[in-house]
């Protein structure tokens, strides 16, 4: 029996424990029932606007693109969302489901910690027990929002395994599910994972590029000549495609972590670096040894810090639709800093990386030319980090 | 007949397992023939894989200690070809992208020329089989199949198409010893055999012979993993003899 479904081109399948293939397959059948029940969709709608706070805005970044002296810079401010990142859109549509569902528990993987806080918040809100899993480096780095996790209300379980980063953190969520299924659904984070989830969380996220359609229509009366996302697994990324995928004059451009360069073993930019593999439940590329062995990556950003990318990208990538580059932690800093200053915005260090990308083409466009860059979260939760990574000595 | 269902015939089958290169490969060598001595009726062999996501902790580190003294595939495969004196059937325990990386045909092939009888890979569901399995039936090599206490009504399928035996995880969760199983694997049996007569094998939790003696009268063997990689981990190079006796303790209880 072959099962094509979940299949983007290769990419994609349900390569996971005969342990959860039911909860994969009800997760489905569930998820088939309510993407397309009014009532389902009205309920996640009104969390969407009443509480996360959209949609989100599409602003003109006027001196950023005067400062860089080429294409007509906007941005997609989904760091204005509630819990300061894109993560809660895919977050409430899961919670949702997983009630509608019966469950009562959510676990799941986190790397900056902002899908964790996203979940822990979904959690509260909606009366359910909530574990999260963070590498335990992750947890160093990012030690506020494991503080906001806990104040949520959520368990906060560091992660010693392996690299101690974000996919050891998935390994780990995945091992906890295999334990424990009836009352407890995984929330997984990013477009990864076996089928349904990469199908799932883009639905969820598919809300980005719906709304900057409609935004950047009324602001310019047609579409941007380039959509710009950082990708790590690909949620924002895939989000702020999706509505473009059909319309091939947009350029859909993903700005992977490289480190400390692909040319170097630190490094997380996984269509640069790596090749098709299998792992976490899907087939993608990841970043392996010549045995499959997944590499150790590395990169500044917690969140982008993944050996894998989601099968959608790895398929997008395969038939040159999108394009995916790479944006080194030095080049992140410098567009943490340069956009907090020239917009007042300070983004996530991933979204850095998006931005870094922008301030490299932007000059070599024309002026009629728009992108949209989406600001996948809010800078605040790497202050800490970035002031040391500039010789400044300060702890939260 | 094939090997492994053959390895069945000697009473109620023990399978051990353990991960090749823990502590190193020479080691491996002394446990398989101590194992084979002492009556282990198969045995299955653990490729390390950086990231083993259905191992609890104790065959996590068996794999992370066999990764760090730089045990490969290809080392693997030559060591393999030590063992051809060796008549208990040998069956290899991976992940799906050991086998995907060094190359499914290639892998298959190298199975095929060392003796492998039979490979498992617990991150591949019966959804997913087709890619690995006839790649692996067109060298005589038998693709195993898991199914678990939550398959219900999966199980008329996977057991339909299943070759060598199949392993039946006792219960939810990672690998690692468990003081108690609640799982009702006699009815997972039986509603296995409705559909095949291959045989039978439990694994999961398993460490002591009263266990491994109510696992005997539910299924045909029972698989045992993690209490044998503890020993390994604690007697390192000197742990033959221990888990030599061990081995004999648990066939014995099961008889």
């Amino acid at each position: 029996m072959t099962n094509p479904a979940g299949r983007f081109g290769v990419h994609g399948g349900q390569y996971i424990p005969e342990t959860l293939m039911n909860a994969v397959i009800e997760l489905e059948a569930a998820y088939n029932h309510y993407k397309n029940d009014p009532e389902f969709n009205a309920e996640l709608q009104t969390l969407f606007n009443e509480y996360a706070n959209r949609p989100s805005r599409l602003y003109f970044a006027q001196k950023l693109t005067e400062a860089l002296g080429g294409a007509k810079i906007y941005l997609k401010r989904e760091d204005l969302n509630h819990t300061g990142a894109h993560k809660i859109n895919n977050v409430l549509g899961q919670a949702l489901l997983a009630k509608k569902m019966g469950k009562t528990r959510l676990i799941a993987e986190t790397g900056a910690g902002q899908h964790g806080v996203a979940t822990a918040t979904a959690a509260a809100l909606m009366g359910m027990e909530c574990v999260v899993f963070m590498g335990e480096e992750d947890t160093k780095r990012q030690a506020l929002n494991v503080y906001r996790m806990r104040l949520l209300g959520a368990e906060v379980i560091p992660v010693t395994s392996g690299t101690a980063t974000l996919k050891d953190a998935v390994s780990e969520a995945m091992r906890e599910w295999t334990s424990r299924i009836d009352d407890t659904h995984y929330c997984l984070g990013s477009v990864m994972g076996p089928h349904p989830f990469p199908t799932i969380v883009r639905d969820f996220q598919a809300v980005i590029s719906k709304e900057i359609k409609q935004q950047i229509l009324e602001k310019e009366g047609r579409l941007p000549d380039a959509v710009m996302a950082c990708v790590g697994g690909g949620s924002n990324a895939i989000g702020t495609f999706y509505h473009f995928i059909e319309d091939s004059s947009v350029r859909l451009i993903g700005c992977e972590a490289a480190g400390r360069g692909i040319d170097t073993f630190e490094t997380a930019a996984t269509i640069n670096t790596g090749k098709l593999g299998i792992f976490h439940g899907m087939k993608s590329y990841f970043c392996q040894d010549e045995y499959g062995q997944i590499a150790p990556v590395y990169s500044i950003s917690a969140g982008l810090d993944y050996p894998g990318i989601g099968p959608e990208h790895a398929y997008l990538h395969d038939i040159g639709r999108a394009e995916y580059v790479a944006v080194t932690d030095e080049e992140a800093v410098n567009a943490f800093e340069y956009l907090s200053r020239t917009e007042g915005i300070i983004p996530a260090i991933e979204s850095a990386h998006a931005v870094a990308h922008a301030m490299k083409i932007a000059p070599q466009m024309g002026k009629d030319k728009i992108i949209v860059i989406t600001v996948s979260g809010r800078g605040d939760k790497d202050c800490a980090a970035i002031a040391r990574y500039r010789g400044e000595n300060i702890y939260e | 007949m094939n090997k492994i269902q053959d390895a069945f015939r000697n009473g109620k089958a023990f399978i051990p397992f353990i991960t090749c290169g823990d502590p190193d490969l020479e080691t491996t060598g002394k446990l398989v023939r101590a194992m084979a001595e002492a009556g282990a009726d198969i045995i299955e062999l653990g490729i390390p894989f950086s990231d083993p996501t259905a191992e609890g902790p104790t065959i996590q580190g068996a794999n992370l200690r066999a990764l760090s003294g730089g045990v490969t595939t290809d080392k693997i495969f030559d060591f393999v070809r030590t063992l051809k004196d060796v008549t208990v059937p040998l069956v290899f325990m991976t992940y799906a992208n050991v086998v995907f990386s060094y190359g499914i045909k290639r892998f298959a092939a190298a199975c095929a020329e060392t003796g492998i009888a039979g490979l498992i890979l617990p991150d591949v569901p019966h959804e997913e089989k087709e890619e690995f399995a006839p790649v692996f039936r067109a060298k005589g090599i038998d693709f195993i199949s898991l199914i678990a206490p939550t398959s219900d009504q999966r199980i008329a399928e996977i057991a339909k198409d299943a070759e060598g035996f199949i392993y039946i995880v006792s219960s939810l969760g990672v690998t690692g010893v468990r003081s108690e199983i609640r799982t009702d694997l006699a009815a997972v049996t039986e509603q296995i055999r409705k559909y095949t007569d291959i045989p039978c094998a439990i694994g999961f939790g398993i460490s002591t012979p009263e266990q491994a003696a109510k696992m005997a009268k539910i299924a045909d063997g029972c698989i045992v993993g993690s209490a044998i990689v503890k020993q390994i981990a604690e007697h390192k190079t000197d742990s033959a003899e221990p888990v030599a006796a061990y081995v004999r303790s648990m066939k014995a209880a099961m008889q």
